[in-house]
């Protein structure tokens, strides 16, 4: 038998960061709120009500289209996709059909430090349901709970063609567009509150064949880890299955993090019949060429060509890029702070490292956080000028992170800059060696490490502002002449 | 004579000079809905403190500001009850939503309050707006007023029979296939089918999305007018509601016909149509020409597909816009449901009657996979002919003038068992919603002791010219004071 090839695309669902409900002004922000608070006569469905248009949401879906270089129509319309479930209050969905905001786009990710493309079948726009709540597990709860907050929140759904062939390059491209949309502004690219979402369909093929296999659909992934679990999971089951002389049933599988296993949820002849019909609620779209340039032209730089520019501008490690680029706030507060005279790995190191894991334990961007820029660029420069020590430099940067003062000022204010001055540096190597005669004869005996407390007895006495470079030269010029 | 015969410009003078209140006016409305209304049906519900407090706040504004006060200030009217009302129980003539008090009132009743009207009540109907002669509400069946036998026609046929047995001055019905004119026609009164777009579809609850709208059912033309200038214009939460201005629509009132071309087209007088009726429409034809209109026979050849074509996009509509009365929110399935799809069929089972089911049934058919491209895309191209049809005839003429209905009002039950006849009722009605046009039914005579409303459609947004051929039908025939028996005390 041929070798079989995996053919997978991926549908992503993503709530958009508009203000308002996709077709109300109820808020789009929902979580936390008391049950069916955020609601109103539209959201909640209540008969005769009527759907409006959220321009702001269009627009974000457009420049996410854009982004991924899909071609956007002049006429677009809305469609109603019919069907019943108790957190659906109007028995449809408004969503797009036959006329999406955006056609045939591609998406650029990494596998394995690869390049690879994906194509995008569409980008449309529609809305979420609500959300149903259950004593224990949904099978064997006596009643459901229905919360309306999140019907209507505008979402945003990418179509991605079957052009991914391993369940490894599955979570890369979906890294590839989180960050995309994180960088639009769009989304905020959380997985496990459901604010991204991801579905699969998967089939197999003998390698070389270009006609596809029976394709099985795979719902329930979400992180990065269970969309490849799941994945590697349901192509070796159908793997087995085919080399086993047995056909795959067309069907909808639903991945299990329990049983690290994909199950079987809805069969083909229990699929939906959504009998999709234009919303006449809603007058057709038109979207004008003017708005499709306006939007081009306010488009960030992609993350892909942004790394590969800080990459050939910078002289930074791929590591410290990918680090910097994971949002645009990020890489633009790199270079801001090399534009404000930071040498770029030095700040690529500080941003990367001690500033990153500050503003991670207090839970802010690095863009909103207490130091600016300019202020890291300051401290950067004093710390590679040797004016004072790293140590003492992540201290007051702890420090200034917390109270909101500059760093470079605190060292100034509490005379925390290194000491390299000669004869006060003679002075304290002096004492150190009549403190400490034993660690000196050993020194000279030979033993390197007798070093590290003549050192550390100098940095003692210069209360840490002692260069302790300085230090350990000038002890070494000094044990290395006898008679002295 | 009741105060309520009277036209609303009339009653407006009486009540700038204090001559009436606007209180007394609610209380005489109320008095005779309590007196005469069990033996119509008209009324599902009356509204008395709303009323009160709305009389007094009009009557306030009356004495505040007389002249600036607006023409419907103090009026009392009746809103068809598929028009949501806040705090008032909207149930659209359907068990399912018995008890559902609204949160919030339809763009339309919100603009009538701001108008200073005063509402007496809520009017029946056919069950979601679903019927020719008000005998599929879920409630109770109205009768028409000229003769309790007979039914008022639907499915406003509680908004006609209330203005026609003076117990409202105006009303609001909807109308997606004729079910403003038709009823209009059988109880003698004015009715009016705007433009699609022309009104706020906000707050009513939808029968057919692309086809319905609201207008107003009244005594005179001019009355309809000052409903229609206080409701008409674009909303906000409505984007099939037109942006372009209603302009001053009183204007048309006293044009007259001369000079107008109308045609009639051959289709509407095709067989089916009564002798009475024809008759009717024959003198109102000759009146309007011997007033200097042109009168020339028109052809719709996409007439006879029409009703066909209408009997799949309205169910299709239907069956997507009754959804959400599942149980959840509207309506209870049984208690002992096992699973959530026994839930959802025995709720609605309980909640719709027949003639809904029907449609509901139909509607999910012609949209289902594998038959959307053979009835409901078939169906969408032949009302792209029929409107394709109005547009080229309104090139030649200025309006067209036709029968409203083929026959008189019918016996209560005539129709109940045949469905397709029933669907009949509205042949020369649903032509015009399938192209969005605007229609206004009025009085123009009588046949066998029953009113015959002559029909006057206009082209898109051809409100005014309905509305000036109409005024001069209505001055030519001059019935509008004529009540029907028992109902002028």
């Amino acid at each position: 038998m041929a070798e079989l090839e995996p053919v997978i695309g991926l549908e992503v669902h993503a709530q958009l960061l508009t203000k308002s409900k996709m077709f109300c002004g109820c808020r789009a922000e929902y979580l936390g709120l008391p049950p069916n608070s955020n609601t109103c006569p539209t959201c909640l469905g209540l008969p005769g009500a009527l759907p409006v248009i959220n321009r702001a949401a269009v627009e974000m879906t457009i420049r996410t289209a854009l982004a991924l270089a899909c071609r956007i129509p002049e006429f677009s319309k809305f469609d109603r996709k019919n069907y019943f479930y108790p957190d659906l209050p109007k028995g449809y969905q408004i969503s797009q059909f036959d006329l999406p905001l955006s056609l045939a786009g591609q998406l650029e990710f990494e596998v394995d430090g690869q390049r690879r493309a994906c194509g995008i079948t569409r980008v449309h726009l529609e809305e979420d349901a609500g959300t149903l709540h259950h004593a224990g597990e949904i099978h064997t709860s006596n009643f459901s709970l229905v919360d309306l907050n999140r019907a209507g929140v505008p979402l945003m759904e990418v179509v991605g063609e079957p052009d991914l062939r391993s369940p490894r390059e599955a979570p890369q491209y979906l890294r590839a567009l989180r960050q995309l949309l994180i960088y639009l502004g769009v989304n905020d690219g959380n997985m496990e509150q459901g604010s991204l979402r991801c579905d699969a369909n998967v089939s197999l093929r003998p390698r070389g064949q270009r006609e596809m296999g029976v394709k099985v659909e795979v719902k329930n992934m979400n992180s990065f880890r269970s969309l490849e679990a799941a994945l590697t999971y349901e192509v070796g089951r159908q793997t087995d299955l085919i080399q086993r002389g047995m056909t795959i049933v067309q069907e909808t599988r639903g991945w299990s993090e329990l049983e690290q296993a994909t199950v079987s949820q809805r069969g083909k002849e229990e699929a939906q019949d959504y009998r999709y019909f234009p919303e006449p609620d809603l007058p057709p779209l038109k979207v004008g060429r003017e708005l499709v340039e306006q939007l081009k032209a306010g488009l960030p730089e992609p993350p892909m060509r942004l790394r590969d520019r800080l990459l050939d501008q910078y002289e930074i490690s791929a590591e410290q890029v990918l680090v910097l680029t994971e949002r645009p706030q990020d890489a633009a507060y790199f270079e801001a702070v090399v534009a404000a005279g930071a040498p770029p790995r030095a700040a690529a190191n500080w941003q990367a490292g001690p500033l990153q894991a500050l503003c991670k334990a207090a839970r802010v961007e690095v863009e909103r956080c207490s130091i600016s820029a300019g202020e890291l660029a300051d401290l950067v420069r004093m710390v590679e000028a040797g004016e004072v020590s790293g140590s003492t430099a992540r201290e007051l940067l702890a420090e200034a992170f917390e109270s909101g003062a500059s760093p470079a000022a605190l060292v100034t204010e509490r005379g925390l800059a290194q000491v390299s001055d000669a004869a006060q540096m003679d002075a304290w190597v002096d004492d150190a060696l009549r403190q400490l005669p034993k660690a000196a004869a050993d020194f000279q005996a030979g033993a390197e490490r007798a070093l590290g407390p003549l050192v550390g007895a100098i940095r003692k006495a210069s209360g840490n502002r002692a260069n302790p470079d300085l230090a350990a030269r000038l002890l070494r010029e000094r044990l290395a002449r006898p008679g002295e | 004579m009741t105060l309520l015969g009277l036209s609303i410009s009339e009653l407006g003078r009486r009540l700038r000079s204090r001559e009436v209140s606007a209180r007394e006016l609610a209380l005489e409305a109320l008095d005779r809905i309590a007196r005469l209304d069990p033996a119509v049906g008209a009324f599902l519900r009356t509204t008395e403190e709303l009323a009160m407090a709305q009389a007094e706040a009009a009557d306030r504004w009356l004495a505040a500001d007389p002249q600036g006060a607006p023409p419907l200030c103090g009026i009392p009217v009746a809103h068809k009850d598929v028009l949501c009302t806040s705090g008032v129980e909207t149930t659209a003539g359907s068990r399912i939503l018995e008890g559902f008090v609204p949160p919030y009132d339809a763009t339309v009743v919100a603009r009538m309050a701001a108008a200073g009207a005063v509402v007496v009540g809520k009017l029946n109907c056919d069950e979601f707006a679903m019927g020719s002669s008000n005998e599929n509400s879920a409630y109770q069946a109205t009768v028409n007023p000229w003769d309790h036998t007979r039914v008022p026609g639907g499915s406003s046929g509680g908004s006609a029979a209330a203005v026609a047995a003076r117990l409202a001055c105006a009303t609001l019905g909807s109308d997606t296939g004729g079910s403003i004119r038709l009823p209009a026609s059988f109880c003698g009164v004015v009715g009016v089918k705007p433009s699609y777009g022309r009104v706020s579809r906000y707050g009513l609850i939808a029968f057919a999305s692309s086809l319905d709208q609201v207008g107003p059912l009244t005594k005179t033309v001019e009355d309809s007018q000052l409903v229609l200038s206080a409701i008409a214009g674009a909303d906000p939460h409505d984007s099939t509601a037109t942006t372009e201005p209603v302009g001053d629509l009183a204007a048309a009132l006293h044009q007259g016909v001369q000079g107008l071309r109308l045609g009639v087209p051959r289709e509407y007088l095709a067989a089916g149509v009564g002798a009475g009726v024809r008759e009717v429409l024959d003198q109102a034809c000759q009146r309007l020409e011997r007033e200097g209109a042109e009168l020339v026979e028109v052809s719709l050849p996409s007439t006879e597909y029409a009703l066909a074509a209408y009997y799949v996009i309205a169910p299709a509509e239907v069956s997507s816009n009754l959804a959400r009365m599942d149980g959840v929110r509207f309506g209870r399935g049984e208690p002992a449901a096992t699973s959530l799809v026994e839930a959802y069929e025995s709720a609605r089972h309980r909640g719709f009657g027949p003639e809904v089911r029907r449609r509901i049934a139909l509607g999910t058919y012609v949209l289902s996979s594998g038959y959307y491209d053979a009835y409901y895309l078939r169906a969408q191209k032949v009302r792209t002919l029929v409107a394709q049809d109005f547009a080229r005839v309104f090139q030649q003429v200025d309006a067209l003038v036709s029968p409203t209905a083929p026959t008189a009002a019918f016996l209560l039950g005539e129709r109940v068992a045949d469905p397709l006849a029933m669907y009949a009722t509205d042949a020369l009605t649903l032509p015009a919603n399938l192209a969005g046009l605007a229609g206004i039914s009025v009085p123009a005579g009588f046949a066998e002791g029953l009113p015959v409303g002559v029909q006057v459609l206009g082209p898109y947004l051809g409100e005014a010219v309905c509305l000036r051929v109409a005024a001069a039908v209505e001055a030519l025939s001059d019935l509008w004071h004529q009540a029907p028996p028992g109902t002028d005390g």
